[in-house]
């Protein structure tokens, strides 16, 4: 049993949904979801507690490596797919009466069914270390993801989802083509194999087409400025609990496959020497971060705030990834895990708002402050982390980043890293000051606090931003164990 | 109890405080408040404890574990950080007394919101005044803004979301801008940021991995970004704090932040950069090369003067106070940039003489508004027939805050005086000479005409404030002439922090 567990994490959520649409009981349904979602993070949390014994390898259907498919648990991918299942499992605990008030009814099964296939899909994006694996398990989440967006209550929900589907699916298609550009010069499509044979043909131009192919699609996916411009919309006008678990989950999800194409199956010389990627990482993550931030500092509506401010935490992420060292991955990956819990923490906020006050327009939150005082502070207590205030996750990450910039001698973008991190104070302070200083809209005025059963998980979700903030032994700790272990590999293909 | 379990213990009771105020709540304000008094007191019993040991040079520590791999929260006491925080806790028995008169006879809302961020500042205050390193020194500095957030603005209106805007803007931008930086480039270079007597950076710079051009920006963005000890131009959100109701404005920002801030610099600038180097660097050819820290001296010259004069344009007693309060602190941080020896501890000193003038100051300022309802110096004319011991508490505390005997600030602005004269800044001396005479100039006409009251005029009825605002200034206002008398004692206290440099 404890050998299987690798391939019950896809599996699991896999059959379920569709299981779950014949059962067709919404109450019912919604218990087993529940259900289905704890597992998972209960395997997950198995998976990488077994991860001090070494990585694991899980020969699909038993037909050997290379020719079989192979699903890989090691550190990074362990811990990725334990915090999208974490999220995943306490979004769906959260949501219940949020989806009651935004989805109507008829639709419930068929949206707990498209929760649990997008959870499957990034798991399985996490988990697969098979090239073409990876790119089915994509579709399986955007479509899904698609799906889930267009069940929105307004009109504007399906149209975000269509631009979103148009846009996502040219990502999607620019991945393919570069695996098949990829199989055409190395006859395979195992992840491990395929490093193993690139450096006879490394020198090519397929390879760097190939390469750039793979490296936009990820891109759109990961909606780093400027191919972001499906994520705004796609954000405010999902149902609350999709947006909480998607903007949580699923750029990170294709920041980690981006990892895996430059550190696993080509080389961080190939990306970052024979290419300038760094460099142009660096300055597309920069003026990423400042351009979004910038943008989230004059919106109106408090969910596309985020959405603005999310395409600017990717630009942190990619930072950290682009400086190769140990300390900047390590940096990058613990800001995945921290800007999950932090960013859908904050959602989760907004999507106890939403609920209350039925307006997300900032006009509309003034003054929530006194009427919803616990949703509000833990508005605060999230903000406070996004911004980067010690004893926060957020600064773990930002310290992480700074630190390691300076010591490769970065001082750039130290500098601006550090600026940029000022729009952030703007943008928070500025919703902050509406909920508390702000005479009540009169919306806000009759609101009553939101239902214990969305707030507690919101507050395990917030409060562990600050646990996390103080004790890094799970986040930077098991970070820096992945990305050593993620050097270590490439040292050890000897291409060095 | 040993010195080392005393360490968590003192911090500790800031945060029962807070649980105990949240509890409470306010179902029962008097017991809510003894609950803060009983603390307080025990507070100052074990910080007394924890000095008895210090003082006799113990150096007891205390490691909380690693917040990041590489970066500990650990604590360790010194004279410096051990005064400070006799200071902060003795003050904050005799501020929640005080805060209990005021904010009661002034009908102010929130009671236990501000109960429990005061507790939660002092917490910091604690954190920071014996934090082992420059990481734990920054997190407390971090806390410290943002648990006083709730107080600057705790009026809730637009003044005081301007005023806490201008509050956190300054200091959140300046300590994330500049003094992150500053502590992750000491990192960089000197691969460690424990506080170390005769500091840390004098190896990397002789190894060539940090010039002494370099020492001075480094040391230029600690000083920026220490942005709580209000050198200008970063002075404003002081000024911007005085929203806050009385209390705070007394404790806070003139005793436990800004003093965080000054107490910041001193470290760096004694355990950090250690004394010697910053007197020894020179930058410049030729036969006359600068002192790397002159700039800053010169700095802190213009702030002193700068700030004083503003403050004689204020009417608003507050607002001159807050003004004054950005006055001395400039002196403090001009002993750390002098780096000798005296002009250290004279900077340590002045931390305690100016914390229990200006509080005596701005509890006279609290007391006069509850009982008079006055907040404009232009109004204060005859003041002293009516309120005689808050009016001599002021004379009294004025008295220190100028600088002259029998008024503890005597010493301090002595020893800084001696700092100027031994590197030689004798432009210093005439300005650290020249705002003495401004402080008299802003600060003796406020009791003189309170007592003087023109002829003619029908002299005002007693009508003093509460007692409980009362007795604590009277309390400070004899605390900072008594301290006139124990100078001698404090300079023998801090004499470690500046010998063992040596």
């Amino acid at each position: 049993m404890i050998e299987q567990l690798p391939v019950l994490v896809i599996v699991i959520p896999l059959m379920a949904a569709p299981l779950f649409v014949l059962i067709g009981n919404r109450k019912l349904v919604l218990l087993l979801t529940q259900l289905v979602c704890w597992t998972v993070f209960g395997i997950t949390v198995s998976l990488l507690s077994r991860m001090q014994y070494g990585p694991i390898s899980y020969e699909l259907g038993g037909w050997p490596s290379p020719y079989g498919i192979v699903y890989n648990v090691d550190y990074l991918s362990a811990f990725v797919m334990l915090f999208v299942s974490g999220l995943g499992a306490i979004v769906i605990t959260y949501a219940p009466k949020s989806i009651d008030k935004e989805v109507h009814h008829s639709k419930h099964t068929l949206f707990y069914a498209s929760y649990l296939l997008c959870m499957t899909g990034l798991l399985g994006m996490c988990i697969t270390g098979d090239l073409f694996n990876v790119f089915v398990f994509l579709e399986i989440s955007s479509l899904s993801s698609y799906a889930l967006i267009s069940l929105g209550k307004t009109r504007r929900a399906p149209l975000a989802a269509l631009h979103y589907l148009i846009i996502g699916t040219v990502g999607a298609t620019f991945f393919l083509i570069g695996i098949g550009l990829l199989y055409q010069m190395t006859g395979t499509l195992n992840m491990a194999d395929i490093a193993s044979r690139l450096q006879a043909v490394e020198s090519s131009r397929t390879m760097l087409v190939a390469f750039a192919f793979m490296t936009v699609g990820l891109f759109i996916k990961m909606a780093v400025f400027p191919l972001h411009t499906w994520l705004p919309n796609a954000y405010t006008y999902a149902p609350s609990v999709v947006t909480c678990f998607i903007a949580a989950t699923a750029t990170k999800v294709s920041v980690y496959a981006f990892i895996r194409l430059i550190y696993v199956i080509f080389t961080p010389q190939f990306a970052f020497e024979r290419l300038p990627l760094d460099s142009a990482l660096m300055a597309f993550s920069l003026v990423g971060i400042f351009v979004a931030s910038a943008a989230a500092i004059y919106q109106t509506n408090i969910k596309r705030l985020l959405a603005y401010s999310s395409v600017a935490q990717i630009g942190y992420m990619l930072l950290g990834i682009s400086m190769s060292n140990v300390g900047g991955l390590t940096a990058g990956i613990t800001h995945m895990f921290n800007h999950a819990l932090i960013k859908g923490g904050l959602f989760m906020v907004v999507g106890c708002f939403a609920l209350r006050i039925g307006s997300l327009k900032l006009e509309d939150l003034r003054g929530a402050g006194k009427t919803m005082p616990l949703t509000s502070f833990a508005w605060v207590v999230g903000g406070l982390g996004l911004i980067g205030v010690p004893m926060t996750a957020g600064f773990v990450s930002k310290w992480l980043l700074l630190t390691s910039a300076l010591s490769l001698e970065l001082w750039p973008v130290a500098v601006l890293m550090l600026l940029s991190s000022l729009l952030a104070v703007v943008y928070i302070w500025r919703v902050v000051e509406i909920l508390y200083f702000s005479p009540a809209s009169h919306l806000a005025k009759t609101a009553k606090e939101a239902p214990m059963a969305m707030l507690i998980p919101t507050y395990i979700v917030i409060g562990s931003t600050i646990v996390f903030g103080c004790w890094t032994v799970y986040s930077a700790g098991i970070a820096h164990a992945a990305a050593e272990s993620l050097l270590g590999i490439t040292q050890m293909g000897g291409v060095q | 109890m040993t010195p080392e379990n005393l360490i968590w213990i003192a911090m500790l009771l800031p945060l029962v405080a807070i649980v105990l105020v949240f509890i409470i709540g306010e179902k029962s304000p008097n017991i809510r408040e003894s609950c803060t008094i009983g603390i307080a007191v025990t507070l100052f019993w074990v910080t007394t404890r924890l000095a008895g040991f210090v003082f006799s040079g113990g150096r007891p520590s205390f490691k909380m574990g690693e917040m990041l791999p590489g970066f500990e929260i650990a604590f360790t006491v010194e004279p410096l950080g051990m005064l400070f925080a006799l200071v902060a806790s003795g003050l904050w028995i005799l501020t929640t007394v005080y805060a209990i008169g005021y904010m009661r006879g002034h009908h102010e809302k929130n009671q236990t919101r501000f109960y429990a961020c005061f507790a939660s500042a002092i917490f910091a205050a604690l954190a920071a005044a014996f934090a082992a390193n420059l990481f734990t020194l920054f997190v407390a500095y971090e806390l410290m803004t943002i648990s006083t957030y709730p107080l600057v603005t705790h009026h809730g209106d637009e003044k005081a979301k301007k005023g806490g805007r201008i509050y956190l803007g300054i200091l959140l931008s300046t300590s994330v801008a500049f003094f992150m930086l500053a502590i992750a480039w000491t990192w960089t270079v000197a691969g460690t940021l424990d506080f170390t007597p005769g500091g840390i950076l004098a190896q990397p710079n002789i190894d060539g991995k940090i010039s002494d051009f370099q020492l001075s920006v480094l040391l230029g963005l600690f000083a920026f970004g220490i942005g709580k000890a209000a050198i200008m131009p970063f002075h404003r959100w002081l000024p911007a704090a005085m929203v806050a109701p009385t209390p705070v404005s007394a404790l806070l920002h003139a005793v436990a932040v800004v003093k965080v801030g000054v107490f910041s610099i001193l470290k760096v600038s004694i355990y950090i950069f250690g004394i010697d180097l910053i007197s020894e660097t020179r930058l410049g050819e030729g036969a006359n090369p600068i002192m790397m820290s002159d700039w800053l001296c010169y700095l802190a010259g213009a702030t002193i003067l700068l700030a004083s004069l503003v403050a004689m344009t204020k009417d608003n007693l507050k607002a001159r106070l807050a003004y004054s309060t950005i006055s001395q602190l400039a002196y403090i941080t001009l002993g750390a940039a002098l780096a000798t020896s005296d002009s250290v501890i004279g900077g340590g000193m002045h931390i305690a003489m100016h914390a229990v003038g200006k509080i005596t100051l701005f509890f006279c300022a609290g007391a006069i508004y509850v009982g008079a309802h006055k907040t404009n110096i232009s109004d204060m004319r005859g003041l002293g027939r009516a309120m005689p011991l808050t009016m001599g508490a002021f004379l009294l505390a004025t008295l220190s805050i100028i600088g002259l005997p029998p008024g503890g600030g005597a010493w301090s602005k002595w020893f800084l005086a001696l700092g100027t004269v031994q590197t030689g800044h004798f432009w210093l001396l005439a300005a650290l000479m020249i705002s003495s005479l401004l402080n008299i100039a802003y600060l003796i006409p406020i009791p003189i005409r309170a007592f003087m009251t023109p002829a003619g005029e029908a002299p005002m009825k007693f009508k003093e404030a509460p007692m409980m605002c009362v007795v604590p200034l009277c309390i400070t206002a004899v605390g900072s002439v008594a301290l006139f008398f124990f100078g001698n004692e404090i300079y023998d206290v801090l004499l470690p922090i500046a010998t063992s440099a040596r």
